[in-house]
């Protein structure tokens, strides 16, 4: 009986290592088999098409990453990956969880209202830098604006017009030019962080609540002392997300600003599509996707390492 | 558990299936020809449908397969092609800028092959401009066929704008900053400038290194008889940041188009644009001479800043007899003089019938007869490709910064680096 029991088992395993096995091999090959060959690269010299077709294994160590962070423009790309992420991050939590607050207490067309606001993050970044793009496009100050410039003026708000986008002003290294990427980024992703908080205010206790209240706690304690703590593992798990989200917004940046003036709206991405395919610095590319994987791996890694430990 | 067994087996055999049904369909048909470009805008795809239309007369049996991808100036197409030709599933013919972008990519590299016995059997070779041969040519042999020909050097102008402000177009390059500067003191910008793309930028300045080098000199940066650190280079960063004094504020939200579009809305007196923007100008309603001019960019008569787009035979080509047959289309005079006139470009050949061409390409087509070729290096035909995106940063950064000798400094560096 009991070698029955051990042989079944031992054949189930085999069923799932079969079951498994396809993707096992896929993500082999074509994740970490290519993150080693990016690797490869980025240490071999292969800045032109010529020395990428011969394939010559000449390795220069870690020169191409040194040079790439003597770099203007990649230096430009980190501060700008840094407040886009750090701006992008904020505006999606204050935005997502004053909606889901709001929405928690079920107002008139709640539902329909929560559906409006998760909405934009169904449409592809592409769609999303276009449209704001033309909104964004300053025109020509002070006698043709276009846009949302145009818009202030009809308002009567015309000094709250400016450059947007194209302006090259920067202040501690932050080129306000991205400004209008991270309003339209926050607008694609706020809707994100209301609907995971508002999915856990849902699963709290409303008794908790009651008794802090009878206690005569005012709302502001009410969020600051109970509802943020209990949902400190649901806005961890958005900031993750969410900063996972901002390393990746090439398409965005790419379809509204492209890198801009001065690349002032420039950010890594853009810059290794640049490299690779437009230069054919190959290991300059590599060099710059494989920052990138750091820059994720440093966010992602210890939230993994934090949930395993949980389960 | 025998149900499941064959389920597992069907799928397996299915995507085995799949796989080679989808590798022989690639091989299946003899009778096609795949040709790629980047031809998707107004204009330029019809004159590429007029082209195989031609094609297709005379070879009625064989089918076009018109592999296009869209992208302005390629940008996108040029990615696909290098994927396609490292990976040895090339077309069988594809268009690609004569020069640099040609030869340091694809021939110096060994993938095509040279084409010269065929157009000396066709008897072509002594019909086209000798000079435009030379940059698909390498080692003496000829490795592509150019189809057309743009201008870049060329600044057209609001001719109403002109009238109502009683401005003369400029002779020299000392009139032209003072014409900028009478017209900045009106309400129209200038010189529009749509730079979103940066290459844009990289145009003007290309000129002005014309302008201040000659077309001697300017062809001796890439063979090396025009030192990198010559004083001339410098001027020409000096004069284009002045130049940039001039443009409209919102240039860097803007694209080629939105550019010629401000002169034709009046909004604008000039803009410095390859020739394509005549084009352009005429879709949106003009004709060349009644409202709108056109003149060389100042400082630069004589020389023609060319771009052209060309046609090889890649190496391991699927269908190479059929490539032949359409590259001899793409050399003929029936081929050039119908795709031209549609895409508002040029002849590479020089024996084209003039009255297919309205005033502004015959005026271009008598200075391509005559004038010194000097290759673009914003459209890939001067210096290899990791120069041209360096140039392009460069430039951009003088735009915002107008720090002319880091970007003095930063020109030789990468010349050094890129083009010897």
């Amino acid at each position: 009986m009991e070698g029955f029991y051990m042989k079944r088992k031992h054949k189930e395993s085999l069923t799932s290592l079969a079951i498994l096995s396809p993707s096992i091999i896929t993500l082999a090959i074509f994740v970490y088999g290519f993150i080693g060959r990016s690797v490869q690269i980025s240490l071999l010299d292969w800045d032109t098409f010529t020395k990428f077709i011969m394939g010559a294994k000449d390795y220069v160590g870690l020169e191409n990453y040194i040079g790439l962070f003597q770099e203007e423009r990649f230096q430009t790309d980190l501060w700008n990956t840094l407040y886009f992420t750090l701006f992008f991050i904020l505006g999606c939590l204050a935005i997502g969880i004053l909606l889901s607050l709001i929405l928690n207490n079920k107002p008139k067309g709640s539902y329909f209202l929560q559906n409006l606001y998760l909405f934009p993050m169904a449409i592809s970044f592409v769609v999303t830098g276009t449209v704001w793009r033309w909104i964004f496009s300053p025109g020509r100050l002070p006698n043709d604006p276009r846009g949302i410039n145009l818009l202030f003026e009809r308002l009567g708000l015309g000094s709250l017009q400016w450059g947007w986008f194209t302006s090259t002003f920067s202040f501690l290294n932050f080129n306000v030019a991205l400004i209008a990427v991270i309003i339209a980024a926050v607008w694609q992703f706020s809707g994100y962080t209301m609907a995971m908080w508002l999915a856990g205010l849902r699963g709290i206790d409303q008794q908790l609540i009651e008794a802090a209240r009878i206690d005569g706690a005012s709302k502001w304690q009410i969020f600051t002392q109970i509802l943020f703590p209990i949902q400190k593992p649901i806005t961890l798990s958005a900031i993750i997300v969410l900063a996972h989200v901002s390393l990746k917004a090439f398409a965005l940046i790419y379809s509204m600003t492209g890198s801009g003036p001065n690349n002032v709206t420039d950010i890594p991405a853009v810059y290794m599509f640049e490299a690779t395919f437009r230069s054919n610095r190959y290991s300059t590319g590599s060099a710059i996707a494989i920052v990138l994987l750091a820059m994720v791996g440093l966010l992602i890694i210890p939230y993994l390492v934090n949930s395993f430990k949980e389960e | 558990m025998l149900l499941k067994k064959s389920a597992l087996l069907s799928v397996i055999l299915m995507v085995t299936l799949m796989f080679v049904f989808s590798f022989s369909a690639l091989a299946q048909n003899e009778n096609e020809v795949e040709i790629f470009s980047w031809w998707t805008g107004g204009g330029e795809e019809e004159g590429l449908n007029a082209l195989i239309d031609v094609f297709n007369e005379n070879y009625p049996n064989i089918e076009v397969i018109n592999a296009t991808v869209a992208g302005g100036a390629g940008a996108n197409a040029k990615a696909v092609l290098k994927t396609r030709m490292v990976g040895g599933n090339p077309p069988d013919s594809f268009q690609v800028h004569g020069g640099a972008e040609l030869i340091n990519t694809y021939v110096e590299t060994g993938m095509m092959e040279p084409i010269t016995g065929l157009l000396e059997e066709w008897g072509v070779k002594d019909k086209f401009n000798q000079q435009i041969l030379e940059l698909s040519s390498y080692e003496g042999e000829i490795y592509s066929i150019p189809l057309n020909v743009h201008r870049g050097n060329v600044m057209f102008s609001n001719k109403q704008v002109l009238a109502e402000h009683n401005i003369e177009p400029p002779t020299d390059m000392e009139s032209f900053l003072t014409v900028l500067e009478e017209l900045s003191q009106t309400d129209v910008v200038p010189l529009a400038l749509g730079d979103t793309n940066k290459w844009t930028a990289t145009h003007i300045f290309e000129t002005i290194l014309v302008a201040k080098l000659g077309a001697e000199g300017y062809n001796g940066l890439w063979n090396g008889e025009t030192a990198a650190d010559d004083p001339r280079i410098r001027e020409a960063f000096v004069y284009f940041d002045k130049l940039m004094q001039y443009v409209n504020e919102d240039h860097s939200a803007l694209t080629w188009q939105d550019a010629t579009q401000m002169v034709r809305d009046g909004e604008a007196a000039f803009n410095i644009m390859g020739d394509w923007a005549e084009g352009y100008l005429k879709t949106l309603g003009w004709t060349p001479g009644k409202q709108f001019g056109w003149l060389t960019v100042p400082g630069t008569k004589g020389t023609f800043m060319v771009i052209t787009d060309t046609f090889g035979l890649p190496k391991g080509a699927p269908h190479p007899e059929n490539a032949k047959k359409w590259l001899k289309t793409v050399a003929s005079l029936e081929g050039q003089d119908t795709f031209n006139p549609i895409k508002g470009s040029i002849p590479a050949r020089l024996d084209a019938d003039k009255s297919k061409y309205d005033v502004y390409l015959t005026d271009s087509m008598n200075d391509f007869a005559k004038n010194t070729l000097t290759p673009s290096i914003a459209h890939g035909s001067a210096a290899p490709e990791g120069f041209i995106t360096a140039l392009n940063d460069n430039i951009n950064g003088l735009v915002t910064t107008g720090d002319i000798e880091g970007s003095f400094e930063e020109f030789q560096k990468d010349m050094a680096e890129y083009v010897r």
